[in-house]
């Protein structure tokens, strides 16, 4: 499925949208660092929480649980939150 | 045979000051002359870089803790000085609690420290939340130290994220004897000074002398209520340490096991509350302080809008102002713990890192002080290394 991809995190991905699979949230994101090493730790804490500025979007719904199934159709969005400074 | 002398040996190194800020690192550079600076940078911009140090092993690799106000914390590693980067494969991470129960997350990576020279490639970091990590490869990958991480007694002293310096509290001040790699220090904000000689397994506190914030029954013995802010050891006599703290200037003198506070001496009207500590690396009677205004609500600011360098000769009996070349007044500077530094040239170049983004020098041990960078951003530290 498709994922977008915040400019904080292209420098992984080198893109804005890229392909990643899972039946669940944790193992899409175990696959998308599979393919950029690093980048889950930016945004998923040691304890597998969502990092507080960081946000993940399903099909435009906000998400963090990483247990949550997925279908193939979904879009994911991860998003910085609205916290500059 | 040509005959070089100590300061003509100097003159072929190169002076490099690794600036850490809010928003990135710069790397300056001169000639031992330090009449001349240039600058190398941005590396991270808009990263929080919290502290880079170089390999002293190698004297090219760099390691640099960073995070954004969105992202995680890491650790990026060069063998190129800087030319380079390479993400830490396994960044600092506590252990994940057992389901059910709640686990810590690291915030930053606040405190690297190279370990002994007899162990090429291995690092220690501090974090905040306070915890101990140790890489074995070069920054690649690290491991939590359970001795400090998992330990049931300090975790007490740890007390909350909510407690500790504004910007959370910190393991510190890492210190390695270099003649003994299994005997450690280290600082924590709040938390005390620790001490092993097991390279880390078990650890003792090392608090007393050390005192407390007056008038609210805090238990002196208590290491929550110690806050060292920076604990350095002097490199021509490792039995002797420094420590600027929250209550204090001290001086230990092991195996003593009792702290002076030799900041008694320094001005009534100057105080010797302060964040940074500097020791000369080839007089252990010799130490720097950048003392900040402590009273009422902790403006942690040069005392009276006039900053100045303090410099001891005579391990803390006498103090001596040095601000020559510092504005004389409306100058409302911070300098924190990991913001002031020595080279080890001779004689003596001394720096330091103000939270507005300026960088001052001294060629001559304090003596007189130029400003050599403005508008940076927040500076976080200043180390100084001779490539």
């Amino acid at each position: 499925m498709q994922v977008l991809i915040p400019s904080p995190l292209i420098s992984y991905t080198r893109k804005k949208y890229v392909e990643a699979h899972g039946a669940t949230l944790g193992e899409l994101l175990s696959d998308l660092e599979r393919q950029f090493p690093g980048i889950r730790f930016r945004m998923i804490d040691e304890q597998d929480r969502v990092r507080p500025h960081m946000r993940i979007f399903i099909n435009g719904e906000q998400e963090f649980s990483l247990g949550r199934a997925l279908a193939p159709t979904d879009e994911i969005s991860i998003v910085q939150a609205l916290s500059g400074g | 045979m040509k005959k070089t002398s100590k300061r003509g040996s100097a003159r072929s190194k190169t002076v490099a000051l690794l600036v850490s800020t809010r928003k990135g690192a710069w790397i300056f550079t001169s000639e031992a002359s330090r009449r001349k600076w240039s600058v190398n940078g941005p590396h991270f911009l808009g990263h929080m870089v919290h502290h880079m140090v170089l390999d002293p092993r190698d004297g090219k690799t760099l390691l640099a803790a960073a995070r954004t106000g969105h992202l995680g914390p890491t650790v990026f590693r060069s063998t190129d000085f800087g030319k380079t980067w390479k993400e830490a494969r396994k960044p600092p991470a506590f252990a994940k609690a057992p389901e059910g129960q709640s686990g810590r997350t690291v915030n930053h990576t606040f405190w690297l420290t190279p370990c002994h020279a007899d162990e090429p490639d291995a690092w220690y970091a501090g974090t905040s939340p306070q915890g101990l990590f140790r890489s074995n490869d070069g920054g690649v990958t690290w491991e939590p130290l359970p001795g400090v991480n998992d330990n049931a007694t300090m975790r007490p002293w740890f007390g909350t994220e909510q407690d500790g310096t504004p910007d959370g509290p910190k393991l510190h001040s890492i210190i390695v004897d270099p003649r003994d790699k299994n005997h450690l220090y280290f600082g924590m904000s709040g938390g005390g000074v620790h001490e092993s000689f097991d390279q880390g397994k078990t650890w003792k506190p090392l608090i007393d002398g050390m005192e407390v914030v007056e008038g609210f029954g805090f238990d002196v013995k208590n290491p929550m209520f110690h806050d060292p802010h920076c604990v350095r050891m002097c490199p021509s006599n490792p039995d002797r340490l420094y420590q600027q703290n929250h209550c204090g200037i001290y001086r230990i003198d092991r195996p003593g096991t009792k702290w002076t506070r030799i900041g008694r001496a320094m001005p009534k009207s100057v105080g010797d509350v302060g964040f940074p500590m500097v020791v000369h690396p080839r007089s252990d009677t010799t130490c720097w302080v950048f003392p900040m205004d402590g009273s009422g609500v902790w403006p942690r600011t040069s005392p009276g809008g006039k900053p100045a360098v303090f410099v001891t000769r005579n391990g803390g009996k006498t103090w001596q102002r040095q601000d020559k070349g510092m504005p004389r007044e409306q100058a409302w500077w911070t300098v924190k713990r990991q913001a002031m530094c020595a080279d080890a040239l001779d004689p003596l170049g001394l720096y330091f890192g103000t939270t507005q983004g300026e960088v001052w020098a001294s060629r001559d041990e304090g003596g007189k002080w130029a400003c050599i960078a403005q508008h940076l951003p927040h500076i976080f530290a200043v180390e100084a290394a001779l490539v």
